[in-house]
């Protein structure tokens, strides 16, 4: 393998590894347009956003990142519509601190709707200015031109024209453009450009292929484990066996014999590193370390529920309160009442997080993160390494795997500390149990709703009220030292956020009511149940909760599911999604669970529906239910989908694809196991995910655009019902009411018998 | 303690002076730089490591030097490029399968073998020669339309 070819392939097309403030080939030519020099990266400058190459392609600089499902070729067709350039044009620069100004990274499905948006407004002023440029060099006024791939020409006179390229390429935009005052997710510019509207749209909505695909497939490009770096050390985190102890006494000659290992320890924070991986990996499991007593009281994983519910409660909010509920409770003929739980759930990226960082004390330090994050992932390294954040230079390389606030970040902060203490840089790398058992965890929840209907089978009121663990116990903004296990084992205590969320939906119950209930960590630092944001924070329990329960509703009155929806939502998108999913997923109406079996199979069919920020969904679900094992086959999908303008039809279907499968493994078989010591679900066979011999047979998409609407977000959405969906599947097929997740064949049998 | 192996890797054959335990992983990823396969649990359940031995898929992470010495393996970038695909990474393309794409590498090198030992597979037989592979993303679908595709081609 050519070793070389492969960097600068992954230069190219998969992170950007190398910055080129200076593009090459700039025309010597008089300064009439823009300047040599990139002026420095700040949010009110157009060039931070945008620029044009000597050969007439555009890049974009991102700040916010694609982690596998094309939000950068999203991206690229926003810029090259505003631009009027061909999509394979744009090159869209993401992840490096020192190339692209911080706008929030991965975060809360926002790639497109802010960080998309951000760009698409600094693509138009850039085309004005370019414009600008052209009618003087043309002798001309900017409304007589056109632009055609980047070609500026008179309109009626095509003989006059002028490229991007002889405007400015190789050299930067000096223009200042507006900017909102805000930094990360919420960050946007705005300059006196207006964006096109939809009916000008040649290139957004157009199936344009991801760049990051080829190198994947033949391992061209690499991934944040591949990176080495001269000097280099490997490194081992030793954790604790259990939760809370510290190192007490530690044998370094217990390594003795292995070549070049060393450890290094500080309060309670333990590492072994080695010049060889290998070595580094014997070191780890070679340690004799004495840990000192610990009792994290934690409940055990059979106790949570009960732990939950008879936990002080932090913070109480109250999102929705309309109507007075508790009066219609206390008149309704009848309460319907149903409690639902949902467990810890994992991260379990592919590979346990990597990082490697150089930390040099007197000049540029650098961190290479796989983190969905890594301007905050940049500056954690500097608060950890007391470095102002300007000397820290982070660089995203894929990683493996990023579903919110996994342990890359963790990885950084270890990485950090260890290259300060041997001077060296290393890197660090976890191992599975890393991964599985003390990645920072989705909260664990119970969900309380309750419904007052009259005799004649209205809703008077609907009740929800959720409690559990907050989503931000550590943030999903991995900066503050505070949220590392590093940090937390070199004794910085955890400064717990109290966040939680309430069903999405337009329901028009006369009287409404959603609140929740956070309660405290079960440890104050260094927890493998530490909770923080997994993939859509909260959607899939609570709305796995809201969803079953509606059901509920709909069975208790004899109504069917389908139409007791349309009843009462009240938005026309949402109406748009349950109708266009009810029949392309060929419902079929009840008003009682249908019980349809052949043989030892039961099959049935369930929706649920949902709102996640401006997106809307709406899913079928089919099962196959095996009588005698309780084996569930989450057989079949159909997905309405609307998330306003689509930029990309066909990565959205595979990101809606992709969502409904992990939704599928995490309903299913997902949950994190811990006695009263630590977390014991440590791997694959200890914390299993869906087999392929599990995966759905199909699923149908169906993707309803909206262009006159901003896009609004598709990372995350449709996996929050995929579990109510199942559920509701399940109970038509059997009879059984799954209220706790997961829904394994155990609790099936459990339910059947 | 370290003594000189012979590993013959995508048809060159290699002197590794290495631990005799250590697993091939490493001495793929970290002395002979062929990083396609990755380490994603070094238990074999997840087959991120996967190579192929003697044209069966196998994982490196727990298959000791001692063991893969002496016998033919085969990486991803053994299999085909981009100027001259295998079947396998032509459909993968093709169906736009990978997300993060670390696992991608099981995915592919068993579906490699698989084809190479049933070119017709049933769907049933598609998934049932995958079990066991390990996808966080979620692509399992396009998977099997991929491995489908190249069955076909």
């Amino acid at each position: 393998m050519n070793t070389v070819f492969s960097r600068r392939a992954a230069v190219q097309s998969l992170g950007a590894l190398t910055v080129s403030i200076m593009l090459p080939d700039a025309p010597a030519r008089a300064a009439a347009f823009g300047v040599e020099q990139r002026p420095p990266l700040k949010p009110d400058q157009l060039s931070t956003y945008v620029s044009i190459g000597a050969d007439g392609t555009a890049t974009a600089y991102f700040g916010k990142m694609d982690m596998g499902q094309g939000t950068d070729i999203g991206v690229a067709q926003m810029v090259a519509e505003e631009l009027d350039l061909s999509p394979e044009r744009v090159l869209v620069v993401m992840g490096d601190t020192a190339t692209s100004i911080n706008q929030g990274g991965a975060s809360g499905s926002t790639g497109i709707q802010r960080g998309g948006m951000a760009l698409r407004h600094a693509a138009a002023e850039a085309r004005r200015v370019l414009l600008d440029m052209a009618a003087q060099q043309l002798g001309t006024s900017a409304d007589r031109l056109v632009v055609t791939d980047g070609v500026v020409s008179v309109s009626g006179s095509p003989g006059q024209q002028v490229t991007y390229a002889k405007l400015i390429g190789g050299r930067f935009f000096d223009v200042q453009i507006g900017w909102n005052g805000k930094i990360g997710n919420d960050l946007d510019v705005s300059g006196k450009a207006h964006p096109k509207t939809p009916d000008q749209y040649k290139v957004v909505g157009q199936p344009v292929r991801r760049r990051d695909v080829p190198l994947k497939v033949f391992g061209t490009g690499d991934y944040v484990v591949d990176i080495k770096v001269p000097g280099m050390l490997h490194a081992r985190m030793i954790r604790p066996p259990v939760a809370g102890s510290i190192p007490t006494a530690v044998d370094r000659d217990s390594i003795k014999d292995i070549p070049g290992a060393q450890v290094v320890w500080d309060k309670g924070l333990l590492g072994v590193l080695a010049p060889r991986e290998w070595d580094a990996i014997r070191a780890s499991n070679a340690l004799r370390v004495t840990w000192s007593d610990s009792h994290p009281n934690f409940p055990r994983d059979s106790g949570i529920y009960d732990a939950i519910r008879n936990a002080s409660v932090v913070k109480r909010g109250v999102e929705v309160n309309v109507g007075d509920v508790d009066a219609a409770l206390a008149r309704g003929a009848r309460l319907i009442e149903a409690t639902y739980q949902w467990p810890f759930q994992s991260h379990s990226s592919m590979g346990p997080a990597c990082a490697v960082v150089d930390y040099r004390p007197d000049g540029l330090t650098t961190v290479w993160t796989g983190s969905q994050k890594p301007h905050y992932a940049g500056a954690c390294a500097a608060n950890i390494l007391g470095l102002p954040p300007e000397k820290v230079r982070a660089i995203w390389v894929p990683g493996p795997g990023s579903y919110g606030r996994n342990d890359a970040g963790d990885a950084v902060a270890d990485a950090a500390v260890l290259s300060k203490a041997v001077g060296k840089p290393v890197r660090v790398q976890g191992m599975r149990h890393e991964g599985t058992g003390w990645d920072p965890k989705g909260p664990a929840s119970i969900h309380v709703a309750r419904a007052a209907v009259s005799p004649d089978g209205n809703v008077l009121a609907w009740d929800f009220l959720s409690k559990g663990f907050s989503r931000l116990d550590v943030n999903s903004n991995e900066s503050a030292v505070s949220d590392t296990l590093a940090g937390q084992l070199l004794g910085v205590a955890l400064k717990p956020t109290p966040a939680f969320n309430a069903p999405e939906e337009s329901y028009g119950f006369p009287s409404k009511r959603k609140a929740w209930e956070t309660v405290p960590p079960l440890m104050d630092r260094a927890s493998p149940l530490r909770s923080t944001h997994l993939r859509d924070p909260l959607g899939p329990q609570i709305h796995f909760a809201s969803e079953s329960f509606i059901d509920e509703l709909a069975y208790a009155l004899a109504q069917d599911p389908v139409e007791f929806r349309l009843k009462y939502v009240r938005d026309p998108r949402d109406v748009a999604v349950v109708r266009a999913a009810a029949d392309k997923g060929e419902w079929q109406r009840r008003t009682a669970a249908r019980r349809q079996a052949h043989g030892d199979t039961a099959t049935g069919q369930g929706i649920a529906y949902v709102q996640r920020t401006n997106t809307r969904v709406a899913i079928v679900a089919e099962v196959d239910v095996d009588l005698k094992t309780g084996k569930i086959w989450a057989r079949r999908f159909t997905v309405a989908h609307d998330c306003g303008q689509i930029i990309n039809p066909e990565l959205l279907r595979l990101t809606i694809e992709g969502n409904i499968v992990q939704g599928v493994s995490r309903a299913m078989w997902e949950e994190v196991r811990f006695d009263d010591k630590n977390v014991t679900s440590v791997d694959w066979l200890t914390y299993p995910i869906l087999d392929m011999t599990e995966a759905p047979e199909r699923i149908d998409v169906v993707l309803i655009n909206r262009p006159e609407l901003a896009p609004s977000g598709a990372g995350e959405a449709s996996t929050r019902p995929v579990a109510a969906a199942v559920a509701n599947a399940v109970y038509d097929a059997t009879g059984v009411r799954f209220r706790q997740a997961p829904l394994t064949p155990d609790r099936l049998k459990a339910g059947m018998s | 303690m370290a003594q000189t192996m012979s590993l013959s890797v995508n048809g060159e054959t290699h002197q590794l002076d290495v631990d005799p335990d250590m697993p091939l992983l490493y001495a793929l990823r970290d002395d002979l730089g062929l990083s396609n396969p990755r380490f994603g649990c070094g238990l074999a359940q997840c087959g991120a490591c996967t190579v192929l031995m003697d044209g069966q898929a196998i994982r490196s992470c727990v298959t000791p030097m001692s063991v893969a010495s002496g016998h033919a393996v085969t990486t991803l970038q053994g299999i085909g490029t981009p100027e001259r695909p295998h079947k396998v990474q032509k459909a993968f393309v093709e169906e736009q399968v990978p997300q993060c794409g670390y696992c991608l590498n099981g995915w592919i090198m068993t579906s490699v073998a698989l084809l190479d030992s049933n070119p017709h597979p049933t769907d049933s037989e598609i998934r049932q020669a995958l079990t066991g592979l390990k996808c966080r993303c979620g692509t399992h679908v396009a998977i099997l339309r991929a491995v489908k595709r190249a069955a076909e081609a």
